[in-house]
């Protein structure tokens, strides 16, 4: 694309303008200049020309008023009007107090099906060319937990013999390393324990994707396509609304249905029965059950990364 | 190994009893529901009676409830040359003119009628299941009846680990709402999922898949397009 006066200026807004985000690229990020600094790791830094100025102008998202996220989310809305054709609400979900999320999956039941990664993908809003989904299910030979021994292009009629099955997506860490990773802290922990992206805060460096050790992060190479019809409209500023084009995205346990009150999207749409959700700081859970009743599993214990993601057997 | 298992440390059972009791509905539709403590009474080792709710979860305004059988199976009758008189008739109107025939253990034995039925669940007789007093009804080990709805309560005596499980949402899945101070949770009963007659679940086809240039672990650092 060749820089037009408009598009230099729509690239160096945020940087020459906002101290804050300056402020946040650290230690020796920051001796190459923030500008520099974007523009180098950014690999779809030209994917600024789809953004309007006013999304640049905005405020990380963990420091925007109530009327700044009414604006933020009317503005983002009308976006979506009019590139999609659909109309739709985002809502601005908070964590529920008291609550902590945490999911399990029951292995000795899962058939990798892959209705949880459809599901995930319509539910958010992913990009139909590329079957986009947050989830990965890995067939795994029996007898090993090492994933780099799993594959996940089978096909065809499941379960198959000496296999079984393990649905991979964000394990919601306690000790994120992605959530280190990231230069200008677009990405955190939030109290219900789910690891957000502010979309319009990213800069696509995708450090944090080559953190994850669970390979969770998805970058978006491309403006998402999606029929209007299709489009999800329920929707929310950290969770499924449609993402720009060049920033990363991972599983937010479906914040926009379980932060009222409603089972995750994957959860619903598995024939199998094997996915478990709940709030870990109810005693009477289900979830709270299968972590004192079960013996269960992490993924990477030994990476430290605190997941709050289980597996079980029956 | 990448999986290391965790040592659980708290031991306290919780019981599922936090669940309010919800009117059984209408028999007019299709579908009945049963709250979960209608199935955790025929669970051994289960109270029968609600317990109070913890004080720090919020109060549970909706049930959890359990798709069941609106009532005993019947039997599809094709009327020869008519195309609009089909009759379904219910069990008992045979078996209650009909000694039961005891010696009847496997689909192989019935050469007079219910021809095709397949059975091969472990190697159960059709009186492990069914009752010989009234096949309107189901039987249970001790020989007591049990209703079709409360099909549940008949596997649970069998697959008690499972039942279990099933009644803390470790087995069966659940749909709506995980908070049921906002929501009611419905969840599948044992035969929507395992067909009592062949319980094995079935194989299914697997429809959707990413297109991601990285469908395979190991490049899925490979870099971009
Ligand atoms: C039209 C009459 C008829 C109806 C209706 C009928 N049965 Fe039967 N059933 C029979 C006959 C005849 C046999 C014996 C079959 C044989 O020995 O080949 C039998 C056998 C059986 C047996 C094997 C045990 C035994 O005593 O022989 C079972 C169990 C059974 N039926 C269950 C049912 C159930 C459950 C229903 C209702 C869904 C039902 N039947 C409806 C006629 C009927
Ligand atoms: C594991 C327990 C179990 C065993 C063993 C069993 N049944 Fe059943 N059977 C059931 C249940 C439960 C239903 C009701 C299914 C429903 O509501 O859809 C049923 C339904 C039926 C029906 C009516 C519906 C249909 O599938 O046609 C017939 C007929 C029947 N059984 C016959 C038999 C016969 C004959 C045998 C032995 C050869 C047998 N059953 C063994 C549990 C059992
Ligand atoms: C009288 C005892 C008994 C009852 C009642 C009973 N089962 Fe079973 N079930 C068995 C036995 C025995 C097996 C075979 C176990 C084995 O092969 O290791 C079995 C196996 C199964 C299996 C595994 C099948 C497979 O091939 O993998 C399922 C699922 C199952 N039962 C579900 C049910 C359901 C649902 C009900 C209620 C409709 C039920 N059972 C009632 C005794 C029972
Ligand atoms: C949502 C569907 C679903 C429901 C509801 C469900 N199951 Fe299952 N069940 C499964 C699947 C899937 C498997 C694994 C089958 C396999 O091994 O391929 C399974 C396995 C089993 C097995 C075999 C266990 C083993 O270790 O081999 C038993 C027994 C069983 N279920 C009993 C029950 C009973 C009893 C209920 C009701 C209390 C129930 N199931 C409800 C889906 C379900």
């Amino acid at each position: 694309m060749p820089p037009t006066p408009e598009s230099q200026n729509k690239q160096s807004l945020p940087i020459a303008e906002n101290v804050t985000r300056r402020a946040i690229v650290k230690g020796g990020f920051a001796t190459l200049g923030a500008s520099a600094f974007v523009a180098a790791v950014s690999p779809l830094r030209n994917a600024t020309q789809y953004t309007s100025p006013a999304a640049f102008l905005q405020q990380h998202y963990t420091e925007l008023s109530a009327e700044d996220k009414v604006d933020v989310i009317a503005r983002l809305e009308a976006e979506t009007k009019e590139n999609y054709g659909a109309d739709v609400q985002i809502a601005d979900d908070r964590p529920i107090p008291g609550t902590k999320f945490v999911y399990a999956i029951n292995l000795s039941v899962c058939n990798g099906n892959g209705k949880c990664v459809e599901a995930c993908h319509r539910e958010n809003n992913h990009d139909r060319s590329t079957n986009q989904s947050y989830i990965r299910v890995i067939e795994m030979p029996q007898g090993t937990m090492d994933l780099e021994q799993g594959s996940t292009t089978y096909s065809g009629t499941v379960p198959k013999d000496g296999k079984f099955y393990l649905p991979v997506q964000c394990q919601q860490c306690d000790a994120p390393p992605c959530v280190n990773a990231c230069p200008v802290k677009a990405t955190w922990k939030e109290e219900d324990g789910i690891v957000v992206v502010d979309y319009n805060w990213c800069i696509g460096c995708r450090y944090c994707e080559a953190a994850c050790p669970y390979h969770a992060r998805r970058f978006n190479w491309k403006k998402p396509e999606i029929p209007a019809d299709e489009i999800n409209p329920d929707q929310s500023y950290l969770s499924n609304r449609v993402r720009p084009v060049g920033v990363v995205e991972k599983c937010t346990f479906c914040l926009h249905r379980t932060r009222r009150g409603k089972l995750p999207a994957c959860l619903e749409a598995c024939p199998t029965g094997a996915r478990v959700f709940g709030n870990i700081l109810d005693k009477n859970s289900n979830i709270r059950w299968i972590l004192e009743n079960k013996r269960v599993y992490i993924l990477k214990e030994e990476l430290g990364t605190k997941p709050a993601f289980f597996y079980y057997f029956q | 190994m990448r999986f290391t298992h965790i040592f659980v440390l708290l031991t306290v059972c919780t019981l599922l009893s936090t669940i309010t009791l919800m009117n059984s509905n209408n028999g007019d539709t299709e579908m009945q529901f049963a709250t979960l403590n209608s199935e955790l009474e025929a669970t051994p080792g289960q109270p029968s009676n609600p317990t109070p709710l913890s004080a720090e979860a919020s109060p549970a305004k909706f049930a959890i409830e359990i798709h069941q059988p609106d009532g005993p199976p019947m039997i599809e009758l094709k009327v020869p040359d008519s195309d609009t008189a089909e009759a379904k008739i219910a069990c008992s109107t045979c078996h209650s003119l009909r000694e039961p025939d005891f010696s009847n253990k496997s689909d192989v034995a019935l050469d007079q009628f219910h021809q095709g039925l397949k059975v091969s669940h472990g190697q159960l007789a059709c009186y492990a299941c069914h009752n010989p007093q009234d096949m309107g009804a189901l039987r249970g080990a001790d020989g007591s009846r049990i209703e079709f709805r409360n099909v549940i309560s008949l596997c649970s005596q069998c697959h008690g680990k499972i039942a279990e499980a099933f009644a803390h949402g470790a087995h069966g899945g659940m749909n709506g709402f995980w908070d049921l101070s906002r929501g009611p949770q419905l969840k599948n009963n044992c035969i929507d999922c395992h067909a009592p007659h062949a319980p094995r679940y079935p194989k299914m086809i697997v429809g959707f898949k990413p297109h991601d240039r990285f469908l395979d672990l190991k490049d899925e650092h490979a870099t971009h397009p």
